[in-house]
């Protein structure tokens, strides 16, 4: 979860943003081999704070917009809550059909680090690739043209082969626990030593470089995920470790926003 | 008459989850029922409440205008002190008047149990529905429990399943002022969401359905569903095919569609070598597509998907939802291909990475209990004559029991988790013994679940059960309230259906010991306390004396005088069972069982039985000849009631235990059991408990209750 998300709808002031997000779900890789699926996809994510009363209409508006005709197509909205237990993160709301391919995630977010939030936001996360393949009307993913010149697949294929490869056979558990480990120290220690009473020393403090970590916690815990390695119980454990911090970041990243009245200036993060 | 208006309330909704509509709109009607029934604005329950995904409707053809008046009469102080002895009255009665406000004409004299008082009556004068309904509605909106419900502005603001944009309240035709979570009421619906107009003017009640009508919005549930049964007919007959019955799905899809159709798509007749529960799995789960099978009950392949459009002009719907499921069933074929690079058996060392529960060890440390488990079983029941019990069977099927969990298809379709360890196991050549205990084992998945279908699948299921409920209340993970996160009390409930229906010889307690024997000796080699297996025998008891009770049809006192009797043996429980139940209502037996309750507290009064009791009972000391006849008749039904009950003949033991009726009748009447000579009393003790003891070995009589006939 890219932080302009999962921070900026925390809190009362009002926000809107889009971006996208490329998104990298160790166990989504299928080698290449499967038209719809990815390990690494791109999101269009909109978040609105608080929400539009007619934010239906809005979303609607936009597959018009990129050229869907909805009297010819089937747009359904199907239950799916949003959940990221790693985060303390939850919503309500649909995964978005087209003709029954899930195209958008539309959630009311009520939760995010744990902490209520105030006023809701509604996420918005368009699937990109499936979209424009829908637009080109290409069977597969990797047939999409990514530009005039070239495929999605000559862009991309290699890296979902070798990710997937990686995920799947070749990722080293052992480490892979390891870097869990030293990832989620590492943002602990930036958590704790985060200087409530301290004003002056407050404003600059790394909160953002502790949520990057976070991050890459929930990164390792999903390779570790996708290579089998991980039980029921065990997985409820891992999953409580990195949403502690995720939660504890949220509370210091809240505390340091109140107290910077002048939402300064944030320089954009990278992915997940 | 009384006037009334017609009356409809309509909740305009953000896509409401379809699997909650139908419940919510039963709900709704409920609450709506109570509130207007106790305001006096319905005569009796005539709401009706309709849903789609997008609005959940109540309708009222005859709501009264107007609540009628209500008369109350009101008691002031008694007449004495209301009136003085010329009969004036005093300031206590115009003070009584003045404080209900009615003039001194309106008092009158009441008789009532404790003398005359003075009383008027106050009359409420009824208000009308409009004012009613705009308190009641918004509160009664708020009351629909939802699963989870959600807030989308603030937080102190209303709580609904989705949020609320539109409400339209009419009580006859005029708009009713009244606000629900931040929306006031209207006259203004909506439409289908692409086909119809985005504002409908609702003019009453009477216009409701026909104007949605126009804007492609069925409002009720029965007319989508005839139209997408129609439609499922139709296209089925026309391409000679049959649908695979769904009627969950069904359900879903009437309430998924504001404006259903049907339409039949195709896929590449390849994918049909893959197994058809994973093809239905695909169909139903992910795409909520209807399978279809050819004439010979072969899955074919086209699909049925129900769209919320009225056709797919252009066949564009059709060709998105084809190349959808192409794609979920390549992934489908992705993992049944990938899975089975290498055998079952080989994910067996993956499985020792994948915890169980931290204290139980991992899934591989199970796998070895419940082959332990299962190969004792398979013993059990070979010992006992049943000869199709092959304990390597047993064993093998254990061992691969749980390998699938490791595996992509499960990973991507849990709900498949045993099945597809079956395929695979199937595919892979294994014996059809074995790879149908794998398929199966994790059934009965409920009550109304089949159990598994042969002998070495109920073997590795018991083994399973068994070690879940072993190992998890060892490790003090007995469930609380509504958690039961480990699925403990299924399990119980699948180790009791399983001996049960069955009819398996199962000694719960040895089973549990054989439970214990394997947590204790293999890896993690967890210490059981001694008590525990006290606390999983009550357990599984538990849910036995359930399903005796709710699936079985006996009554509450059978089940618990049964179980009294013994629980081992769950099989001979209900033999006994059936036996009492047959008995019960023949003259001898509840009065007996009376007197059995009566022995239980002589006993008990008599104190710790080392104190009284005599090492048999001592005819010398008998002193009334009743004493002397219930002694010899209780042998002599105890000789044949023994001699029955070893021949299985619960129902004939019991008769002749009935039959004992009379001498004990007459031993109460004669004898006094506390008697001044301390022999003779602890003799007359003894007789009766050796009563007590020799005859509680079907049922336990003194927990039957007399007279009742649940």
């Amino acid at each position: 979860m890219h932080p302009e998300t999962f921070l900026r709808v925390l809190g009362p002031e009002p926000y809107k943003v889009c971006y996208v997000q490329p998104c990298r779900r160790p166990a989504d890789g299928r080698y290449g081999e499967n038209p719809n699926r990815l390990y690494k996809h791109s999101q269009f994510q909109v978040i609105l704070k608080p929400a539009p009363a007619n934010i239906q209409d809005m979303y609607l508006a936009s597959l018009k917009a990129i050229g869907i005709d909805l009297t010819v197509h089937d747009i359904r909205f199907e239950e799916d809550n949003w959940e990221s237990p790693t985060l303390g993160a939850w919503g309500m709301g649909w995964q978005v059909l087209l003709d029954g391919l899930e195209i958008t995630q539309f959630t009311y977010f009520q939760q995010s680090g744990g902490i209520d939030l105030e006023p809701a936001s509604v996420e918005l996360t368009y699937g990109l690739e499936r979209i424009a393949a829908f637009l080109q009307s290409v069977e597969s993913i990797f047939d999409i043209q990514w530009t005039p010149e070239r495929t999605y697949g000559q862009v991309r294929l290699a890296e979902e082969q070798q990710f997937s490869t990686y995920s799947f056979d070749f990722a080293d558990v052992t480490s892979a626990r390891q870097m869990f480990d030293l990832t989620e120290k590492e943002a602990l220690r930036l958590i704790e030593n985060y200087p409530r009473k301290d004003p002056a020393a407050k404003r600059r403090y790394p909160v953002l470089a502790a949520y990057d970590l976070c991050l890459k916690c929930s990164h390792f815990f999903n390779l570790l995920d996708a290579r089998g390695a991980i039980s029921t119980t065990e997985r409820a454990a891992l999953i409580g470790r990195v949403r502690q911090i995720a939660c504890r970041v949220a509370a210091c990243y809240l505390d340091q926003t109140s107290s910077n009245d002048s939402t300064g200036s944030r320089e954009s993060e990278e992915s997940e | 008459m009384r006037k009334t208006s017609d009356f409809i309330f309509e909740i305009g909704c953000e896509e409401i989850p379809a699997g909650m509509i139908a419940k919510a709109c039963d709900e709704f009607k409920a609450i709506l029922e109570k509130y207007l029934l106790t305001a006096g604005l319905l005569d009796k329950e005539n709401i009706e409440v309709i849903g789609t995904p997008r609005r959940i409707t109540a309708i009222c053809k005859a709501l009264l205008q107007r609540q009628p008046d209500s008369e109350k009469e009101v008691t002031g102080p008694p007449k004495s002190v209301a009136y003085d002895s010329a009969g004036e009255p005093t300031r206590a009665a115009m003070s009584f008047a003045e404080k209900q406000g009615v003039p001194l004409g309106k008092i009158y004299t009441v008789a009532t149990q404790r003398g005359e008082y003075i009383a008027t009556k106050l009359v409420t004068v009824g208000r009308p529905a409009e004012a009613i309904l705009a308190e009641i509605l918004p509160r009664a909106v708020a009351e629909i429990a939802w699963p989870r419900s959600m807030y989308w502005t603030t937080r102190e603001s209303m709580r609904f399943i989705r949020p609320i944009r539109w409400i339209v309240a009419l009580l006859g035709g005029k708009v009713l002022k009244l606000e629900v979570a931040g929306v006031r009421a209207g006259r203004e619906s909506a439409g289908h969401r692409f086909l119809g107009k985005s504002a409908v003017l609702i003019k009453n009640a009477a216009g409701y359905e026909s104007a949605l009508r126009k804007s492609f919005v069925l409002v009720r549930p029965e007319a989508r569903r005839k139209k997408i049964e129609s439609e499922v007919a139709k296209l089925a007959t026309k391409n000679h095919l049959k649908v695979h019955e769904d009627p969950a799905l069904a359900d879903l899809v009437v309430y998924l569609n504001e404006y259903p159709s049907v339409i039949l798509g195709s896929f590449d007749a390849s994918y049909l070598e893959l197994p058809d529960e994973i093809l239905i799995t695909v169909m139903r789960g992910h795409q909520k597509y209807f399978a279809l099978r050819t004439s010979n009950g072969r899955l074919a392949p086209h699909f049925l998907a129900v769209i919320n459009l009225d056709r797919d002009a252009k066949g564009l719907v059709c060709a998105g939802h084809e190349r959808v499921l192409r794609a979920r069933f390549a992934d489908a074929r992705f993992f049944w291909e990938s899975d089975q690079k290498c055998r079952l058996a080989d994910y067996l060392p993956k499985l020792a990475h994948v915890t169980y529960e931290s204290r139980l060890g991992s899934y591989a440390d199970k796998v070895e209990r419940m082959r332990q488990l299962a190969r004792w079983f398979a013993e059990q029941w070979f010992a006992q004559g049943i000869t199709q019990a092959s304990v390597a069977s047993a064993d093998r099927a254990a061992e691969l029991s749980k390998c699938d969990l490791v595996t992509g298809m499960v990973g991507e379709f849990p709900e498949l988790q045993g099945i597809v360890g079956g395929l695979y196991a199937e595919s892979q050549g294994e014996p059809e013994d074995v790879f149908q205990a794998v398929y199966d084992h994790y059934r009965p998945a409920g009550l109304d679940e089949k159990i598994p279908s042969n002998l070495t699948g109920c073997a590795v299921a018991l083994a399973d059960k068994m070690d879940s409920l072993v190992g998890c209340i060892s490790a003090g993970l007995l469930p609380t309230g509504s958690s039961d996160p480990f699925g403990l009390r299924r399990a119980a409930l699948g180790v009791v259906k399983i001996i049960l229906e069955r009819k398996l010889p199962v000694s719960l307690s040895s089973a549990i010991s054989a439970g214990v024997k394997a947590l204790t000796s293999t890896t993690p080699k967890i210490h059981v306390k001694p008590e525990i297996e006290k606390q999983i025998i009550d357990f599984i008891i538990d849910r036995a004396r359930f399903v005796m009770r709710e699936r079985l049809g006996f009554a509450y006192d059978e089940v618990n005088a049964v179980l009294a009797a013994g629980s081992d043996d769950l099989v001979d429980a209900v033999k006994r069972l059936e036996a009492l139940k047959a008995i019960r209502r023949s003259k001898n037996f509840e009065p007996l069982a009376v007197s059995f309750k009566r022995i239980r507290k002589i006993i008990e009064k008599a104190g710790p039985a080392d104190i009284w009791q005599l090492p048999a009972v001592r005819p010398e000391l008998f002193d009334t000849d009743s004493e002397r006849a219930l002694h010899s008749a209780a042998e002599a039904a105890n000789r044949k009631a023994s001699a029955d009950k070893r021949a299985g003949k619960y129902r004939e033991a019991l008769q002749t235990i009935a039959e004992l009726r009379p001498a004990v009748d007459k031993f109460f009447q004669d004898v006094l059991v506390n008697a001044e000579n301390e022999d003779v009393r602890r003799n007359r003790l003894t007789l009766l408990q050796t009563l007590l003891r020799e005859f509680s070995t079907i049922a336990d009589f003194s927990e039957v209750a007399a007279g009742e006939s649940r």
